[in-house]
C-alpha cells in the first residue's frame, strides 16, 4: 500500500467569496457560498456545504471512527487505524464500473491536519457543525471573519467512568452545559450514594441523563464507561447523522429515549436495505456489512456499544468474524 | 417550542419497527422493557453481545443474591428504583472465572461499604473487587455492562423481532 505522507497545500484564494482552495494528494477541496467542490484525475463531485462541514469536523474529532465515514453516497474516509483513505466513488457501484473512481492512503496524521486547515478556512464565527441546525447559524455565503476557538469538543473519553476522580468529568453548570431546551421537560435527580466510614470514594454513581441532556454537541458519542474492551458511549442526537457510517466491526444502538430512523444499506454498494426505527428501550445491533445514517426529530438520547479490540476490524475483514453479533442457535 | 420526552418504561413503551430485505436476525432488534416485563427477576438476559461482552437486562424485583465479577461492571436504571448493596472482597474471594458476573453462595465475608440507591437514568458502578446486591420494593429495570459469564442468559430467538413479526 502507498501511503502518502505530504500534507495539505493551499493553491489560492477565490477573489469573490475569500474562501481558500486545497490540494491533497490527487485531490483539490474549493468552496463557494453553497457547495464544496471536490476534484480528483478522472472525476469531481459536489457536496451541500453543510452537510460537507458537519461530516469533516466530526472525522476530525471521532479520529476517523471505525471503519468507513461517508460523506455521501460517493466521498469519505475509511480508518485503518494509523493510516487513512480518503475516496471518490470507490463504494458506488457506477462509479466503479465507469472507472472514475479514485482512492488514496495518507497517513492518519496527515489527514486530520488537512481537514482541520480546511475546516478552519471554511468556517466562519457564527456557524458549529457540532450544534444542532437549530442552534446555530448559518454556514452559507462568502467568508466572514474564520472561529479561533476549538473546532472539535465534546471529544475526552472517560477511561473507566466519567465523573470518577480524575477520569473526564460529567457535564454541569459548572462546566459550562446547561439542560438542552429539548430536555427542559424532564426531571434530574442525583444517585444516592451511602459509604460506610474508610471506603469514601470507592462507590460511584452518576445521573448519565443529565450529563446527555447537557450535551453542547450532536451525533457526538463519547465514551462513559469501559469494561476491558467494550466501551459505553453515549450521545445527544438531533436532526440528522451528516455522515453515513459504514462499520468494520458490529457495534449495538440503545435508544434511551424518543426515537430515532436509521436508513440501511448495504456498506459495499451503498443498495438500499431498508429501515429501522427505534424507540426508548429498543435494542439493536449494526451489522459489520452495512452503512447506516440516523434521522432524530426530536433531540433524543442515544447508547452505543462498541468493542475496541485492537484488530478486530482486521479479523471481519478476513472472514474470521462473521459480520453480525448473534448467533440464533 | 416545549418539547416532550418519551421515555419507555415496563408499563408503558412502543416498540419500534424493522423493515429491512434482509436476515433480520442479524440485527437481533429487541426492547429492554419487553425483555425485562417477560423476566424472573434477578435473570442476567443479553440483549446486546459483541464477542465476549454482553449488555444484560435484569428485572430487579425483592432481594438478589451476591455477584462479583473480576472486572467493572455498570448499570443503568432504566426504570423505577434500585438499592446496590456491597461489600469488600478479599484478594483470594475474588472470582477468577474469565468475566461477567457470577452468584456467591451466600453473603460474603467482609467488611460492608455502602450502598447506591438509583432511579432512572443512573448509572452505578459495580467495581471490581466488591461483591454486590441488587434489591427493589417495586419492579425496576436495569441494563448493565459487562462480559458474558456463567449467569448471562441468551435466548435471542424469544427476545427479537424476527420475520413476520415485523
Amino acid at each position: 500500500m502507498d501511503v502518502q505522507a505530504t500534507g495539505i497545500t493551499a493553491t489560492g484564494t477565490d477573489p469573490d467569496t475569500g474562501y481558500d482552495s486545497f490540494q491533497l494528494g490527487d485531490f483539490t477541496f474549493r468552496r463557494d457560498e453553497y457547495f464544496a467542490h471536490i476534484e480528483w484525475p478522472k472525476g469531481n463531485h459536489i457536496i451541500e456545504i453543510d452537510r460537507f462541514l458537519r461530516a469533516m469536523v466530526r472525522d476530525i474529532g471521532w479520529g476517523f471512527f471505525y471503519g468507513w465515514i461517508f460523506f455521501d453516497d460517493v466521498f469519505g474516509t475509511t480508518n485503518h487505524y494509523g493510516t487513512v483513505d480518503v475516496f471518490a466513488g470507490s463504494y458506488d457501484q457506477h462509479y466503479k464500473a465507469q472507472g472514475i473512481d479514485h482512492l488514496q492512503t495518507f497517513t492518519a496524521e496527515v489527514v486530520s491536519q488537512a481537514f482541520e486547515t480546511i475546516a478552519r478556512n471554511w468556517i466562519n464565527e457564527g456557524y458549529d457543525p457540532l450544534n444542532a441546525p437549530l442552534e446555530t447559524g448559518s454556514p452559507l455565503g462568502s467568508k466572514t471573519t474564520e472561529r479561533t476557538d476549538e473546532l472539535v469538543r465534546g471529544f475526552r473519553p472517560a477511561t473507566r467512568m466519567l465523573g470518577l476522580e480524575g477520569d473526564a468529568p460529567v457535564r454541569s453548570d459548572e462546566t459550562g452545559h446547561s439542560i438542552n431546551r429539548a430536555f427542559a421537560d424532564m426531571e434530574f435527580d442525583t444517585p444516592d450514594i451511602a459509604c460506610e466510614p474508610g471506603f469514601e470514594g470507592q462507590l460511584h454513581a452518576i445521573n448519565l441523563f443529565d450529563h446527555i441532556a447537557r450535551a453542547d454537541v450532536t451525533w457526538n458519542p463519547s465514551f462513559t464507561a469501559i469494561t476491558g474492551a467494550s466501551i459505553c458511549c453515549v450521545t445527544s442526537e438531533e436532526h440528522m447523522l451528516p455522515v453515513i457510517h459504514g462499520n468494520d466491526r458490529n457495534e449495538w444502538f440503545i435508544q434511551l429515549t424518543d426515537e430515532i430512523h436509521w436508513n440501511i444499506a448495504d456498506k459495499n454498494t451503498g443498495a438500499p436495505r431498508g429501515r429501522i426505527v427505534m424507540k426508548s428501550g429498543d435494542v439493536c445491533a449494526m451489522p459489520a456489512d452495512i452503512r447506516h445514517q440516523g434521522f432524530s426529530p426530536k433531540r433524543s438520547m442515544l447508547m452505543v456499544m462498541e468493542n475496541g479490540t485492537p484488530g478486530l476490524e482486521k479479523r471481519y475483514e478476513s472472514g474470521e468474524l462473521k459480520p453480525y453479533p448473534v448467533d440464533f442457535g | 417550542m416545549a418539547y416532550k420526552t418519551h421515555i419507555g418504561s415496563l408499563d408503558a413503551y412502543n416498540k419500534g419497527v424493522i423493515e429491512l430485505r434482509d436476515d433480520l436476525r442479524k440485527y437481533a432488534f429487541s426492547n429492554i422493557f419487553e425483555v425485562a416485563g417477560k423476566s424472573q427477576p434477578f435473570e442476567r438476559v443479553a440483549v446486546a453481545r459483541n464477542l465476549e461482552y454482553v449488555a444484560e437486562v435484569i428485572r430487579i424485583e425483592g432481594e438478589s443474591p451476591w455477584y462479583a465479577a473480576p472486572h467493572d461492571e455498570f448499570a443503568i436504571v432504566m426504570d423505577g428504583e434500585a438499592t446496590f448493596n456491597f461489600i469488600k472482597l478479599a484478594d483470594e474471594q475474588v472470582p477468577g472465572h474469565d468475566g461477567g458476573a457470577a452468584q456467591l453462595g451466600a453473603e460474603p465475608n467482609g467488611p460492608r461499604m455502602g450502598r447506591v440507591t438509583a432511579r432512572r437514568g443512573h448509572q452505578v458502578l459495580l467495581p471490581k473487587g466488591s461483591a454486590y446486591q441488587l434489591t427493589s420494593n417495586a419492579p425496576a429495570v436495569a441494563l448493565v455492562q459487562t462480559a458474558v459469564g456463567p449467569l448471562t442468559i441468551e435466548r435471542w430467538a424469544d427476545i427479537c423481532t424476527m420475520a413476520g413479526d415485523a
